[in-house]
């Protein structure tokens, strides 16, 4: 079996507050293989952006990976020193963030701010460093790029913004392009113009892409692989027609249950209950067992173990581990 | 006809900018806008981020006063007549339950006040009685009355939002955004207590949001608004399945469908630039700019909303 390009082994990563010790990431494993997308959903605090951000070490400073392993290429970058890290990021792997507003530096021109990401991981300087961004702004389909590079962020709008930062993550040709809800923040036709340029790059140039997004339908659109999160654990994988399809565990039943139907539009929608897990108190069990409504003794006691329902999909629910016992005619007794 | 509970005339809302030292430019918000709600009935109002859904539903309640255009509520016109009578039949819903509600006030003093205001108990233990009857209504626990704003999640202040909006008992609410701040679990709760509201008290809703696929399952029927105006008007089923304004088709076919086999079966129609800044407004149709089937008469007359049967509205010259 070849090397994947990025594996992640049982990731924690928690951030110490007043409160107390917030396990954000509670062991976290996947792999990501060359040229593919990666889509990781889950609510707000499910530790979808965390784990992405403990890929890069940009973490708050509060926050820390305090076991697990995250091997590119096969060498396990957590024990990386930070000069080795600071090669990584952008080279091997950037990012881009939510906020196109907000990730611009107001004060900068965008060209001082691509050529600067430019000079510090090539060995283009000057002249060519400034050729090269302008070839970037045309690559991700912003008009009159010579003219753009000595405009503000202020001066374009939200779209134009996101398309910049995507030239920005995408200057030094990378191999794996994180997109931490690339989209949220924009209008649904500006939204429709990004995800297309995504794909169309992501194409041509062949890098593996994680998608983090709470939105289910950008997700159908774009992944390979889907990666459902809840209370910092991975409660389903597989790809993204068995997790549409045939979803295997309570909380991606109901999340998919919870948003309109499009073949079905009139019909009521089925909510999950409750609010979502409070991180500073995690239950012993499973930690959808307070809102899902088939939760069982042992899903308060003991966490489930991933098991695979087919090659392509696997989930950690009680609800699989049970019905996979029976049909092995075993018992079940809960 | 009778069952008609509000209807909109031809609402204007301009804003003066100040473009230069002395200069000041109308920033035309909403311009000419018309619709009707029905008694009991779901409006929905969508389009992007600067196209003045907001300020419609702001103007309707006269948190704006509106520059021209009446409205008329029950057959009585809201524009000219005393607010606060109105404001006791119309209320609102607010997009965003963390600033919407004081952070210094209890649950109980903020579901109460409008009952303050409108008077409408006797003595304390009414007014009391109502709130925790209020508080039962949109699933809050009532133990929780003398809490503040800041112990409860997002989808439990948009409950005290919506009950604060119940409390004069309106007959009609302008829901602005109301589940756009909230995560896809919560959503779907707080969707179906609107939709339970509505059948329990007959009350009807402007329900703007963004979302369109949210629009279209609690709405019957859609506005589509561009740069201030109405460009298409249905019911929601026919807009979804036969969109004739351009703008309205390539919004829908942008939206994310939650299903990978259709969302990468169908065709989207990707618009290209971005909306054009209101304060400089393209001649004629709004919309020619962006839209491929634009022609020499788009950009001299901007076309009206006219009826291509059904109550089908669509303002295009070419579709």
């Amino acid at each position: 079996m070849s090397m994947p390009l990025i594996r992640v082994q049982d990731l924690h990563t928690s951030f110490f507050t007043d409160s107390g010790e917030v396990c954000a990431v509670n062991g976290v494993s996947f792999d990501l293989d060359h040229g593919e997308i990666l889509g990781i959903v889950g609510e707000s605090g499910s530790g979808k952006s965390v784990t992405a951000y403990s890929i890069m070490q940009i973490l708050a400073s509060t926050g820390k990976i305090v076991d697990g392993h995250i091997y590119y290429k096969g060498e396990d970058i957590t024990q990386w020193k930070d000069k080795q890290m600071r090669d990584f990021r952008g080279k091997c792997c950037s990012i881009i963030f939510q906020d196109p507003m907000t990730s611009l530096n107001p004060v900068f021109t965008i060209g001082n701010q691509l050529i600067e990401a430019i000079t510090l991981h090539t060995d283009k300087k000057g002249k060519e460093a400034k050729t090269r961004a302008a070839e970037l702004l045309e690559l991700v389909g912003i008009n009159e790029p010579l003219r753009r590079l000595k405009q503000y962020p202020y001066e374009l709008s939200g779209g134009m913004r996101q398309r910049v930062m995507i030239a920005m993550a995408l200057a030094c040709e990378p191999d794996i392009l994180i997109a931490d809800e690339p989209t949220t923040a924009l209008d649904v036709t500006i939204q429709a113009q990004i995800l297309e340029l995504m794909q169309k790059l992501q194409k041509e140039m062949g890098m593996a892409v994680i998608l983090v997004t709470h939105d289910l339908g950008v997700i159908a659109s774009m992944c390979d692989n889907i990666i459902v999160m809840y209370g910092g654990r991975i409660c389903e994988r597989g790809t993204a027609h068995e997790i549409f399809y045939n979803p295997k565990h309570e909380y991606t039943k109901g999340l998919l249950r919870s948003i309109p139907n499009v073949t079905r539009m009139k019909e009521k929608l089925v909510p999950i209950l409750g609010t979502p897990i409070n991180m500073l108190n995690l239950p012993a069990g499973c930690s959808f067992c307070a809102r899902c409504d088939n939760a069982m003794k042992i899903c308060l006691t003991e966490k489930p173990e991933e098991i695979s329902i087919n090659e392509n999909h696997k989930a950690s629910c009680w609800m699989n581990i049970r019905d996979a016992v029976m049909a092995e005619g075993g018992n079940t007794d809960e | 006809m009778s069952d008609i509970l509000l209807e909109v005339k031809d609402l204007k809302q301009h804003f003066p900018i100040r473009t230069g030292f002395f200069k000041k430019t109308p920033l035309k918000a909403v311009d000419g806008v018309s619709f009707t709600i029905g008694k009991g009935e779901t409006l929905g109002l969508v389009g992007e981020s600067g196209c003045g859904k907001t300020t419609v539903g702001r103007s309707i309640l006269r948190l704006y006063e509106p520059t021209a255009g009446q409205v008329f509520f029950d057959g009585e016109e809201v524009t000219g007549h005393n607010i606060q009578a109105m404001r006791k039949k119309m209320q609102m819903v607010f997009q965003d339950p963390y600033s919407s509600l004081d952070p210094r006030m209890t649950v109980e003093d903020i579901i109460g006040e409008p009952l303050d205001v409108h008077n409408l108990y006797s003595n304390k233990k009414e007014r009391r009685e109502k709130i925790l009857e209020l508080m039962n209504y949109v699933g809050l626990n009532s133990e929780h009355a003398t809490r503040y704003a800041h112990e409860f999640s997002g989808g439990q202040r948009q409950r005290i939002g919506i009950a604060r909006a119940l409390a004069v008992d309106p007959q009609f609410i302008v829901c602005d955004e109301p589940v756009s701040a909230l995560d896809v679990s919560i959503q779907a709760q707080v969707i179906n207590m609107f939709e339970e509201l509505q059948e329990k008290l007959g009350v009807a809703y402007l329900f703007i949001a963004h979302d369109l696929l949210v629009v279209h399952h609690i709405s019957k029927r859609i506005a589509v608004m561009y740069l201030g105006k109405i460009v298409e008007l249905a019911d929601a089923d026919e807009l979804n399945e036969n969109p004739l304004h351009p703008y309205t088709q390539s919004l829908l076919s942008a939206v994310p469908i939650p299903d990978p086999d259709i969302a990468r079966s169908r065709q989207r129609i990707v618009l290209e630039g971005d909306v054009p800044s209101p304060l400089h407004m393209p001649s004629g149709c709004p919309f020619r700019t962006r839209c491929q089937y634009a022609t020499e008469q788009c950009a001299l007359e901007c076309p009206t909303l006219t009826d291509r049967g059904n109550g089908h509205l669509s303002a295009c010259f070419n579709r």
